[in-house]
């Protein structure tokens, strides 16, 4: 099977804390790490390839410090990575990212699957996969909770949607966008790493991928950031500290009676 | 350019129309009124419910439009962005909303793609200049801890993922009514490289968190499985649902469709008690649309509190339940 990940690098947001006055997160000390939803479809691939041969390909859109996320991917168990940089690629939008790497997947062909992550967690539109699936008219599904049975020419897939779980079968080669049930992401090997140094990376451009250069970047963005606002999040809410069980009495009743005033009870 | 009306993609589970149809009818009528356009509404589906479809109106569209078939039962990637995307062409709607659920969050890109135009996910605002017909929307991005306003001030239709009950409802007009139009597509466009063979409802947990207007929720301070019992104690007795902290399901106490942050689900209940939940970032980015936000924890400093209408700070082992037993006593009738 050969399987294409395609993969973002995002700032890692987990344990910042928020400025209470301003609303706005404390950047000191974030680093750049995979998209911690990305890692499922990295591990669902490896976990393929183990059962059934073939291989794993990274791909990112990025700055050159991207190479951190495919090298990353390669100490998991990826076997190759494509890193897609260009001045001419920065400020895309889903449209404008789901279309450099639909090309980029395109020369990579033929593959059989394509796995991505729900979506990432700065952007939070989960846009990207099935936009890479519209340009490369691909079958796909989104929100895969478990790979149930794989056959030459399909896959048999569960999708967890709001009130339950679909049973799908899905023709190859197809797109799935999957959730964390999926599996648990094994951490990067020391053989991993040792591959990750010694790989040669393609850094392709808009001109490796054949690329309309109307549609890159910002300037082949649909959509437009007017405004970036910091919202109030803090509320001020009534804090009680109780020392002792009486205390504590009175700051349960205080909920209740919170409660009450709200018509929740 | 000629694109009129404002659109908005229902959804239908075995034929009855679902509440976040009713919500983007809300959204849709605002936008609609102040362009001074029709509000279209586009129901996919098999045999969809006639009185269900008639409450539409009452809801606050114009016009419906409604495809039937059997291809269209269930959704399906394929069939629905063909369907859809074969309407806009023949209509050319101004502007097209869905909500940001697991069908609307599937559809829309693809169908932005194929358009082709913008699309924004998962609006907690939507507003449009009147004269332009530009369509302005405000979602938060980057863990929640910024709002976007974003436009696609040169394709048309705009088109924008609205969050699930971010907002309610009209109030039904049962006095309005409107046009149905029935139309057909052609079979090619209902093929479908996806089957679906079976369909599982979730049981445990009863209520989906995205639609609860009471959630409570727990966090990694319940120190084992047996303790964490007490969320449930808790939601029983109010009626609510269970939510948890990414912890909590990384221990295996809750399920993935049960976490409530940026890697998981986003809410927005009537009320939402967060014990032993410390508030990350992206725990908050779930809660934040929430109407009452109520933390036990037992760290003055918890960022939760921060979000909080009411805290207590105090230890859950003591202050759950003390809650359970006043619950109990005050909801006897």
């Amino acid at each position: 099977m050969k399987i294409i990940v395609p993969i973002k690098q995002v700032p890692e947001t987990s344990n910042v804390k928020m400025d209470p006055v301003t609303g706005t997160m404390v950047r000191e000390g974030v680093e750049p790490i995979i998209n911690p939803l990305d890692l499922y479809a990295i591990e669902a691939g490896v976990q393929l390839k183990e059962k059934f041969g073939g291989k794993v390909i990274a791909v990112t859109m990025g700055p050159a410090k991207a190479e951190l996320a495919i090298k990353e991917a390669v100490a998991m168990g990826c076997d190759d990575g494509v890193l897609l940089s260009h001045k001419a690629f920065a400020g895309a939008d889903t449209w404008a990212t789901s279309y450099v790497l639909a090309l980029a997947i395109k020369k990579l062909m033929p593959f059989d699957l394509i796995l991505c992550g729900e979506r990432a967690t700065d952007g939070d539109t989960g846009q990207v996969g099935p936009g890479i699936a519209a340009w490369l008219d691909l079958p796909f599904a989104t929100y895969i909770s478990a790979i149930r049975e794989t056959t030459a020419n399909e896959l048999v897939v569960e999708r967890m949607v709001e009130t339950g779980y679909e049973q799908l079968a899905i023709e190859l080669p197809c797109l799935l966008t999957v959730v964390k049930e999926l599996n648990y992401p094994r951490l990067p090997t020391l053989k991993g790493k040792i591959a990750a140094r010694n790989m040669t990376m393609p850094v392709w451009g808009p001109e490796e991928v054949e690329a309309i250069p109307e549609n890159l970047g910002l300037k082949g963005s649909p959509t437009r950031v007017v405004k970036i606002a910091t919202p109030q999040v803090a509320r001020f809410g009534e804090i009680v500290k109780p020392k002792d069980e009486h205390e504590l009495e009175k700051a349960v009743d205080g909920l209740l009676d919170y409660m009450e005033k709200h018509a929740i009870i | 350019m000629s694109c009129k009306n404002v659109w908005i993609l229902g959804e239908q589970e075995d034929g009855r129309i679902k509440l976040v149809t009713h919500e983007l009818l809300k959204r849709g009528r605002a936008l609609a009124d102040k362009r001074q356009v029709e509000l279209v509404a586009v129901m996919l589906g098999e045999k969809i419910d006639r009185d269900d479809l008639q409450k539409l109106f009452h809801y606050g569209a114009d016009k419906v439009i409604v495809v039937e078939n059997p291809g269209l039962l269930h959704f399906l990637p394929e069939p629905y962005v063909n369907t859809v995307f074969h309407l806009i062409k023949k209509y050319e709607p101004e502007i097209m909303i869905a909500s940001a659920t697991t069908t609307g969050r599937t559809v829309m890109p693809a169908l932005a793609v194929k358009c082709p135009t913008g699309l924004t996910a998962d609006c907690t605002e939507l507003d449009i200049d009147p004269e332009s017909g530009n369509l302005i929307q405000t979602r938060p991005a980057i863990g929640g801890n910024i709002l976007a306003t974003i436009k696609t001030p040169m394709h048309r239709p705009q088109m924008a993922t609205v969050r699930p009950h971010s907002n309610k409802p009209l109030d039904p007009d049962s006095s309005r009514s409107g046009e149905i139009v029935y139309e057909t597509v052609d079979n090619s466009l209902l093929k479908s490289r996806i089957r679906r063979l079976e369909f599982r409802k979730n049981t445990e947990g009863g209520a989906n968190i995205q639609d609860a207007e009471i959630i409570i929720a727990g966090g990694k301070g319940f120190k084992k499985t047996e303790n964490f019992q007490m969320v449930h104690d808790v939601a029983n007795l109010l009626k609510g649902a269970v939510g948890a902290s990414r912890d909590a399901v990384d221990l295996g106490w809750a399920t993935y469709p049960q976490q409530i942050g940026l890697s998981g689900k986003t809410v927005s209940p009537k009320f939402y008690l967060a014990v032993a939940i410390s508030g990350s970032v992206q725990h908050l980015a779930g809660i934040k649309t929430a109407e009452n936000i109520v933390a036990i924890n037992s760290d003055p400093d918890a960022q939760i509190f921060q979000v909080a209408n009411y805290g207590i700070v105090a230890d859950l082992f003591e202050a759950m339940p003390l809650l359970i037993e006043k619950l109990k006593n005050r909801l006897k009738p």
